[in-house]
This record gives C-alpha cells, structure tokens and sequence, in this order.
C-alpha cells in the first residue's frame, strides 16, 4: 500500500516542479527583456499587465495560435524528434536537484493539522526533492550530454544549410566545453568527497558565506571556469555562435516555427535555469542561509522549511540576473576564438585547479 | 518492479540493435546505437552500479555519439545502397550465427563460479568502486589504459597521409 503513496507523491512533485519550472522559464524571459531594456535605456515590455508582468503569458498563448509550419524538404521524424529532445533534457535535469533542506518531509508539515493527520502520512516522503540520487552531479552533466542532440538534430533535419552550420557550431561547442565544465566540477567534488548534491551542500553550510566553495572553499578559479563554460554550453552571449542572427539567420532553429520555436526557446531558459541551479548548489552554499549562526533559527516549523527555498530562489535569481547583465554587456566572440579560448586557456586552467586542489587538501 | 524495467530496457536494447542494422540511412542507425548505450546505462543501474550508468550516458551516448552524428552530418552521408545479400550469406551465415550463439550459450550455462550479477537494491558507491579499482585492479586498469594508447597511436599512423599518398587519393576521388 505505502508504495502507491510514494508512487503518487512521487508524481505529485514531478508535476508540481514540472509547472513551476515552466513558469520560471516563461519569467526569466520577461526578466531579461526588462533587464536587457534597463541596460539600453529602455522600458523594456510595459504593456500587458501590471509593469507587463502577463507579457509571457500572451507570449505563451502566441506561439500556440500561430500556423505550424513544417517545410517540405525536412527529415520529418527527426525534425519534430528534436524540439522534444530539447525540452525534455532541459526539464529532466533538474529533478535530481535539491531545493530546500532535503531532510523535511510531508509529516512534518502535517504536524501542523494535528498528530492524527501526521500518523496517517508515512514518513520518507521528502518535500524539496524529487530523487536524491548518489551520483546526483553525474546525471545532470549526463542529461545535458544528451540534450545536445535535440540542437544537431534539428539542425540536420531541417534541411537547411544555415541550421546546419548552426547545429555543427552548437554541437562543436557543446563537446569542447562539457571538458572544461566537468573538470571545473572536480575541485568541488575533491572537497566534498561525494558526487551527492546533498552532501556538497551540507559540507558547505557550516559557517554561512564564510564555508561556500566559492570563498572559503577557494574555488573561485572553478567558479569563474564554470561559469564561462556554462555561457557556452547553453549558447548564450558572448558565445551564441550557434544563432548569431547576423550570420546564419536563426541558426538551428531556422526553420521552425509556432510552439515546436517556442520548445527550443524554453529549453535555452530551461537549461540557464539548472545551470543556476547547479552553480547554487556547488558553489554558493545551495539552500543554506548565506549568515550562517549569525541568524537565529526560526521556531515556527513552517517557516523553517520554506526559508532555505527562499535562500535557493534568491541565490539562482541572482544567478540568472548576472546572465542577463553579460548578455547586455559583452559583444559576440568569433569562433576561432571561441575553440582557442576552450581548449587553449579554459581546460589547462581546469586541470590546473585540480592538481592545486588536491595538493592543498592533502597538505593542509 | 526490476523485473518489469528489466524486460522494458533489454527490450529497447535488443530492439534498437536490430534497428541499427536494418535501417539504411546513417543517421538512423547513429541514433539506434544511442537508445542502445542508454537502455545498456538503464541496465547497470538496475545492478546498482550508478556510477558505471551515469559514466555511460556521459561517456557513449553523450561524446562519442555526438561525434558519429558530428560525422554523418558534416558528410553528409546519404543513403547506403541496399543489396539482397548473398546467397552464401544467407545460407552459411544464419546456421553460422546459431552455431556461434548455441556454443556460447552452453559455455556459459556449464560455467560455474562466472560470479551473480543480481538485480538488487544494493548500491556500489562511486567511492567503494574507485577503491577496488585503483588498489585491487590497478594492474589491468593501467594495462587497460596503455592498450587505449596503442589505439590511439595506431589511429594516428594509419590517418596520417604522405605527401604521395594525398595525391593519389585526390587522383582517385578526382576533387
């Protein structure tokens, strides 16, 4: 009997993430286009709603009612394979990822209502994460390997020699960059001793800001190494050669149009939206409160549960507002410079924060 | 429960490696072999060896793959010419391939001692894994690594064109 709980609760969360990510991915795009607007003088959308705050969801409703297009040259099983592949990778990823303090679970909340309701709920059904998977670092890097395909395939199948170049220059980048992502990754992992995401969180979360990864830890190298790789593995400016407009005209996605258009957009914001996730929980002390001790506990069990998700919000917000700011800030790279910059200066520097890494911790 | 996901992935398994011998255009079966590396990661994981699953998706059908279809669409390679096979094929072949398959089945169903792999809930840790790998193992996972740089040296000498080998390919392809 207890199985079928988990199985629905199970289900429960997948759903519940599943629209709140949706929606998050809809709101970052507003949160660049007012942001981006700020940056060059401008209002940015103002019009539907309040400070056009319903602006993604007219988006939403656009991009559904507009006439689907399918060209009459494309590969067509791939090419209505591909927008899927892209969105789903982008959403898989994060069920492994921790939200909250990951030992709270729905008897507790239950607790409220009163012992009765709290004994009829079995305990384990765990609120802020969908799977707390030991190797939890591994399948996000594995999920976002496989997304590249969406991006080739499109490309491919579209029968088209601008998304063509566009998905050759997209999987080109993608595979140079997941090595200098995974090896910045190591240091972070030397510390912890564990590929859990749990357990590189809880080892950061002694003392506040002092303990991240990124401060106390001294991985800042890792960090900034991260960081440019993760610009690059999700084509976002400086390095979206692979739909720099002023070249291939769309790139991958030139040839798609209404909703199957709108997946590979979501799938961009979905997949800036882990990556935020990921440099939360590794670097910046994920849902752990930046003051450390310095706060007291709060009493109410409530607010003890949903403050260390306020934390993880604000910490990833912060995380896609600094996207947006390089966006608006840095022009496009070329592409030799894009490969140089790679393999020449990102992956020997990645190598290099190992071996000092693993030096200082075992001499310190 | 295992049993179940067991049956579902050998399935995709076996499905996606006849798959990739019986479609003709590259691409298709490039994306076969990939659904064959996940269903394989999806089967590791069942024996509890996340690590092993996890390296698999990354590794295969994460890089590797991504160069086989980098290939095929940078080549852009068409169509495979479908001949009907041979008659000694067909009538060697098949009574060859049930041969082979029936010995080797025997073989392993007269071993014993070829250790259980049980479907189990019991998890290796990555930790417990890279300790029996680099203590107990470590003479043939370093001889593992140097066969890998034989590979790569030979891949590198048989790629490697002279001067007069390059020109007789241009003769010969006429570009």
């Amino acid at each position: 009997m207890t199985i079928w709980w988990f199985i629905l609760w199970s289900v429960l969360k997948v759903a519940v993430v599943t629209v709140v990510m949706l929606l998050g991915v809809a709101y970052t795009v507003l949160l660049e286009r007012k942001l981006v607007g700020r940056i060059q003088n401008r209002w940015g959308p103002n019009r539907v709603g309040p400070f056009g705050l319903l602006q993604p969801l007219v988006d939403g409703a656009k991009s559904f009612l507009k006439e689907d297009i399918i060209p009459t040259g494309v590969y067509r099983p791939l090419y209505l394979l591909a927008p899927i592949l892209a969105l789903g990778c982008a959403l898989i990823s994060i069920g492994v990822v921790p939200f909250g303090a990951p030992g709270v679970e729905l008897r507790d909340v239950a607790q409220l209502g009163g012992p009765w309701y709290a004994s009829r709920v079995p305990s384990g059904m765990f609120l802020f994460q969908i799977a707390d998977v030991n190797v939890g670092l591994l399948v996000i890097l594995g999920v976002t390997s496989i997304g590249v395909y969406g991006i080739a395939l499109a490309g491919w199948s579209s029968n088209n020699k601008y998304s063509l170049l566009g998905a050759l220059r997209s999987s080109a980048q993608l595979v140079s960059y997941e090595l200098a992502l995974g090896l910045s990754l190591v240091g972070v992992v030397l510390r912890a001793g564990s590929l859990n995401l749990r357990v590189i969180v809880e080892q950061q979360a002694t003392n506040g800001m002092l303990s991240w990864n990124l401060f106390g830890g001294m991985q800042f190298v890792a960090f900034f190494i991260y960081l440019m790789a993760a610009y690059a593995e999700t084509n976002r400016s400086p390095f979206d050669l692979p739909e720099a407009e002023s070249e291939l005209t769309g790139g991958y996605h030139t040839e798609y149009s209404s909703m199957k258009f709108a997946m590979f957009f979501m799938a961009e914001y979905g997949n800036m939206i882990t990556v935020g996730c990921v440099a939360t929980l590794l670097f910046l002390g994920g849902w752990t409160s930046p003051f450390g001790d310095w706060i007291p506990t709060p009493k109410n069990i409530l607010v003890q549960a949903f403050l260390p998700l306020c934390w993880f919000v604000l910490k990833v917000f912060s995380f896609l507002c600094l996207y947006v700011w390089v966006r608006g800030t840095l022009p496009r790279l070329r592409y030799d410079q894009l490969m140089n910059y790679g393999w020449r200066w990102l992956m020997p520097l990645a190598i290099l924060n190992i071996v000092a890494t693993s030096l200082w911790l075992a001499y310190r | 429960m295992h049993l179940i996901l067991f049956l579902v992935f050998a399935g995709f398994c076996l499905g996606g490696a006849i798959n990739l011998l019986i479609q003709s255009h590259p691409i298709n079966s490039a994306l076969s072999l990939i659904v064959v590396m996940v269903s394989l990661a999806v089967l590791y994981l069942l024996l509890g060896a996340e690590f092993l699953a996890a390296a698999q998706v990354i590794v295969y059908a994460g890089a590797i793959m991504v160069l086989f279809t980098f290939v095929v669409m940078l080549l852009n390679a068409g169509r495979e010419a479908h001949t009907l096979g041979s008659r000694a094929a067909l009538r060697l072949g098949f009574p060859a391939v049930v041969a082979i398959l029936a010995v080797i089945a025997t073989v392993i169903l007269r071993a014993q001692g070829l250790g259980v792999a049980k479907l189990s809930d019991g998890i290796t840790s990555t930790e417990e894994l890279s300790t029996v790998l680099f203590t107990k193992l470590l003479l043939p996972f370093e001889v593992t690594s140097v066969l890998i740089l034989i590979a790569i040296l030979g891949a590198v000498a048989l790629a490697r064109h002279d001067d007069t080998d390059q020109r007789a390919n241009v003769e010969r392809t006429g570009k």
